[in-house]
């Protein structure tokens, strides 16, 4: 059933805790969230479209989200309020992680999660799935967000935060060792 | 041969862009060989499904919504 933007407002009331939550996982600042999201639904209620239905119109907003996060991304970072990836990056995840020889640690061998469907079901994975995305720091977790929540290419990400597309698999690298370090830990015990 | 650190390199690597014959080969041979590495790979691919099906993901809006 097609939808109207006008009808879409009770929509927004119930999709609006999920952008914002979106936009603070992305921008980790509740002031540039909310502002993200504000702007995403005037542009949502000036375009006035229609749509066949609630889920092509939740896509659309996200949509519009996404090009308000990375506007904001562009800005933050033009005002020089990020860390220089390169900075921060000297972490010890590969040694806390792997020995000398490139072997795990002992402690720190991954072990079995179950099947994927089952894991995903689970209300608790969740929890501490989002807990272990916060718990990153921040310049590794935007680019894993970028990446994988935001769904952009490396090549896309390398623009966008201006480092090399080397230097954007390295931190993704670090950054998949640590939440599944961290989901290891949290979840399991 | 490749170790454990590398190999954990190429399972990243794999969920962000197409590897060389060379690279999967030699994943693969590891993976043959180590069990720990085999459940770390299984965690990456379901980080990246995750992800996909996270309840703020964008990419998840159009398949979990519709009534």
């Amino acid at each position: 059933m097609p939808v109207s933007a006008t009808l879409a407002a009770a929509h927004f009331t119930q999709l609006r805790p999920r952008l914002v939550a979106f936009a603070r996982l992305q921008l980790r600042d509740a002031t540039a969230a909310e502002d993200a999201v504000q702007e995403t639904l005037l542009t949502a209620f000036e375009k006035n479209a229609t749509f066949e239905g609630r889920s092509e119109f939740e896509t659309w907003v996200f949509g519009i989200l996404k090009y308000k996060i990375l506007n904001q991304l562009r800005q933050q970072r033009r005002q020089g309020t990020w860390q220089p990836l390169e900075q921060d990056f000297d972490d010890d995840t590969l040694d806390r992680l792997f020995q000398q020889d490139g072997h795990w640690h002992s402690a720190a061998l991954p072990s079995h999660w179950g099947e994927p469907e089952q894991v995903l079901e689970n209300q608790r994975f969740w929890q501490v799935f989002d807990a272990c995305l916060i718990a990153l720091p921040e310049s590794i977790a935007r680019v894993f967000t970028l990446r994988e929540l935001m769904g952009l290419s490396t090549t896309d990400i390398c623009k966008e935060v201006g480092i090399t597309e080397t230097n954007c698999w390295v931190i993704l690298h670090r950054a998949r060792l640590r939440l599944r370090e961290c989901l290891d830990n949290g979840w399991l015990s | 041969m490749l170790m454990c650190r590398e190999a954990t390199k190429l399972m990243s690597l794999k969920q962000d862009k197409t590897l060389s014959l060379r690279e999967r080969m030699a994943l693969r041979v590891h993976l043959a060989m180590c069990q720990a590495c085999r459940h770390c790979a299984r965690q990456f691919d379901l980080l990246h499904q995750a992800s996909r099906h996270h309840p703020n993901s964008l990419l998840n809006t159009r398949e979990t919504l519709d009534e």
